[in-house]
């Protein structure tokens, strides 16, 4: 969501190339985000497992709070995972090339 | 004979070899394509006027073989193959050459051929043929890449073949005949609950020999490895049928398998990490595929009624989705030569068609609600909340998470809309998109049947065809609302990260995953074997050149025409050194004697 070229290729602009318009997006799913949470206060659900004092598949707010947190964990963990496993793209060509052999 | 010929396997297979071999003026292109396409309809269409039950019987050397054994497991998947074999023949028609849905609609018959076998010789048959047929998917690609990744591929698959005749072997000298699936279960001591302990070999080698085709962790780089490598097309084909028919396996020969259930929650969890840092983003769709069969795993592994229809409902589901989301990027490979993510952006402006569909795909693996896996994830899930099981009902729902942030947000996202690559193409072929939107439909035909059961009283055709009677409702209030929660707060972070700059970018890169340990490692230690024994050669053939020198040399210096003994010599010299030779000979004799 970084750089935006106003439709100079096409020649047609287009709504999303607008840079105020990305961030309506995000504040569009900010607001579905919120209503989705406060889903909660008028539905009771029903815990299943007695685990975490039932919070967790019957208390408020779970599901969101895993659901973000999981994921950007998941991004900043793999984001590290990259010093140890990502080498140039013909790491596995290269050899044929006079390499190691 | 009759009976044979037009099993299902047996149609598409012998049906593709006669189109392959038929004339060209004999049989235009459309003809072929039409009667190609004709295979899987027809192949369907008998295949449902059957009973369940035992067909196409044959005796071969001396034991008796069946081809064909319906029952509600191996149904649904035969119905999913014809419907794969025949989205995939139309998405490949962008190529003039048909070479690709010919080798497709064949390696879909080796496929139906393993799910329909009544016994294990049949079964290793048709294993071993969708083997070599889809590592020509591969090949097809004619690049550099895709030879060795196909030579790794048909290796890593045949040895899944080896281990397989090796179980079927041992089962064989057991049995004493061709081992069917009854026999497979109590020899091996199978139980009803918890499995069989593994001390059995054959159980053992099977076990393998399906985990490898399931790609279970670390015998999963196969996967990674060549699917990305194949054609647009190619990837399609190969993404239906191999990783699919290995869960059929597992879920008739392994139900309520324990370990099955830390094995597939593994796979759910690690590939996504994977996906997250992928920049080509069909191999980003190969890691989420590992992570999908993974759910279908633990399913089999739980093995309880609706564990296993769960798995089987999944498998049918993602056949669809995987395959539209391979078929959009393979759009995108078509039209712009490559799908690196670093290189992508804003192709929603050029191909808004493929763009929508693809979307469809990203909403169906995710499991949004209306879409086709929150008709079928759901009942995996379900079933390990029955059976109580926390802490892998915590890593599923964190791999679901993780699901929607790869495939179902990142794919579109950097493809299609991200920064302005400046790249403007012309929209995908009307081939390609007849394929798609056909996927698109069942995907989500999938997620709304259960509705139109809960509004409308409409039998739920798709439930019905599970091995399993399903009472299960999708659609709860608490359901929609826990999952919309799941995916859209996964959504905000995916969001937050990219607006605070914290996401990683996209970079032109090869991640090291297993294969590393053969591509690399084992490549070493070959070398270093190969190295020490050129070594060892050499220094051998230098140490005894060395030898024959110096004695040649000796020779020469003394047998050569300047050499002491090659001089000619005069005649009275030699009977003067003969004469002196007797004196001696006669000293010695009389100091002998005396």
């Amino acid at each position: 969501m970084a750089h935006h070229d106003h439709g100079k290729h096409g020649g047609k602009s287009y709504w999303l190339d607008r840079k105020g318009n990305v961030a309506k997006v995000f504040y569009a799913l900010i607001a579905v985000d919120v209503l989705w949470l406060a889903a909660d206060f008028f539905h009771k659900k029903k815990a299943e497992f007695d685990a975490w004092g039932g919070w967790a598949d019957g208390g408020f707010g779970f599901y969101p709070v895993y659901g973000f947190v999981g994921a950007f964990l998941l991004v900043l963990a793999a984001k590290q995972m990259r010093r140890v496993l990502m080498r140039s793209e013909d790491y596995y060509e290269r050899r044929r090339d006079g390499g190691a052999s | 004979m009759a009976e044979l010929l037009l099993s299902p396997p047996m149609l598409l297979m012998l049906g593709s070899v006669v189109l392959a071999a038929a004339p060209r003026n004999v049989l235009p292109r459309t003809v072929l394509r039409a009667l190609l396409l004709a295979l899987p309809v027809y192949s369907l269409w008998r295949f449902w006027g059957l009973d369940l039950g035992d067909y196409a019987q044959f005796e071969l050397f001396g034991q008796t073989l069946t081809l064909v054994r319906i029952d509600p497991l191996s149904r649904i998947f035969v119905v999913i193959f014809h419907l794969a074999a025949l989205i995939g023949s139309v998405y490949s028609f962008y190529v003039r050459d048909n070479f690709q849905p010919l080798v497709g609609v064949f390696y879909a018959g080796s496929a139906l051929g393993v799910v329909l076998a009544g016994d294990l010789w049949t079964l290793f048959l048709f294993w071993e043929v969708a083997a070599v047929s889809s590592a020509l998917l591969v090949w097809v690609r004619r690049s550099g890449r895709a030879a060795g990744a196909g030579l790794r591929y048909l290796g890593m698959q045949m040895v899944s073949g080896v281990l397989l005749l090796a179980g079927i072997v041992l089962l064989r000298h057991e049995v004493g005949a061709a081992p069917g699936w009854a026999e497979f279960r109590n020899l091996t001591g199978f139980l009803e609950n918890g499995g069989l302990g593994f001390s059995n070999l054959a159980a053992t080698l099977i076990f393998l020999a399906f985990g490898l085709k399931a790609a279970f962790p670390l015998l999963h780089s196969w996967l990674i490895d060549a699917y990305p490598e194949s054609t647009p097309a190619g990837a399609v084909f190969l993404s239906a049928f191999t990783t699919k028919f290995a869960i059929y396996a597992l879920a008739r020969a392994f139900p309520g398998q324990s370990e099955l259930i830390w094995i597939g929650a593994l796979m759910t969890a690690f590939p996504i990490f994977f996906a997250v840092i992928e920049n080509d983003l069909r191999r980003v769709l190969a890691y989420s595929m590992t992570n999908q069969l993974g759910f279908m795993v633990v399913g089999i592994g739980i093995g309880t009624e609706l564990a296993i229809n769960g798995a089987v409902a999944h498998a049918f589901a993602d056949i669809l989705f995987k395959g539209l989301l391979f078929m959009a990027m393979g759009a995108v490979l078509y039209r712009v030569g490559h799908v690196n993510g670093s290189d992508l952006g804003g192709l929603y402006k050029s191909m808004p068609i493929t763009t929508g569909l693809c979307i469809v795909g990203a909403a169906s693996i995710s499991a949004f609600p209306l879409f086709s896996a929150f008709a079928t994830k759901s009942l995996i899930m379900s079933a390990a909340v029955y059976k109580e099981y926390f802490w892998l009902w915590l890593v599923l729902l964190f791999a679901s998470a993780g699901v929607f942030h790869h495939a179902g947000i990142k794919i579109p996202f950097f493809a299609f809309f991200h920064h302005d690559s400046g790249i403007r193409c012309k929209e995908a072929p009307r081939s390609m998109i007849v394929a798609m939107v056909l996927a698109a439909a069942a995907s989500m035909a999938i997620g709304l049947f259960p509705l139109a059961e809960m509004w409308f009283g409409v039998a739920n055709p798709f439930y019905a065809l599970l091995p399993y009677p399903v009472d299960y409702d999708v659609y709860t209030t608490t359901h929609v609302i826990t999952q919309s929660q799941l995916l859209f707060f996964s959504a905000l972070a995916f969001a937050t990260l990219m607006r605070t700059g914290l996401y990683p970018p996209e970079l032109r890169s090869v991640n090291l995953d297993a294969d590393w340990l053969y591509r690399r490692v084992g490549l070493r230690i070959w070398d270093g074997v190969a190295t020490a024994f050129v070594a060892l050669h050499r220094a051998g053939y230098a140490t005894a050149g060395r030898l024959a020198a110096t004695a040649l040399e000796t020779a020469q210096r003394h047998l050569g025409p300047q050499g002491f003994l090659g001089r000619s010599w005069l005649t009275a010299s030699m009977a003067l050194w003969v004469a002196v030779l007797l004196a001696a000979y006669l000293v010695v004799f009389y100091w002998r004697l005396g």
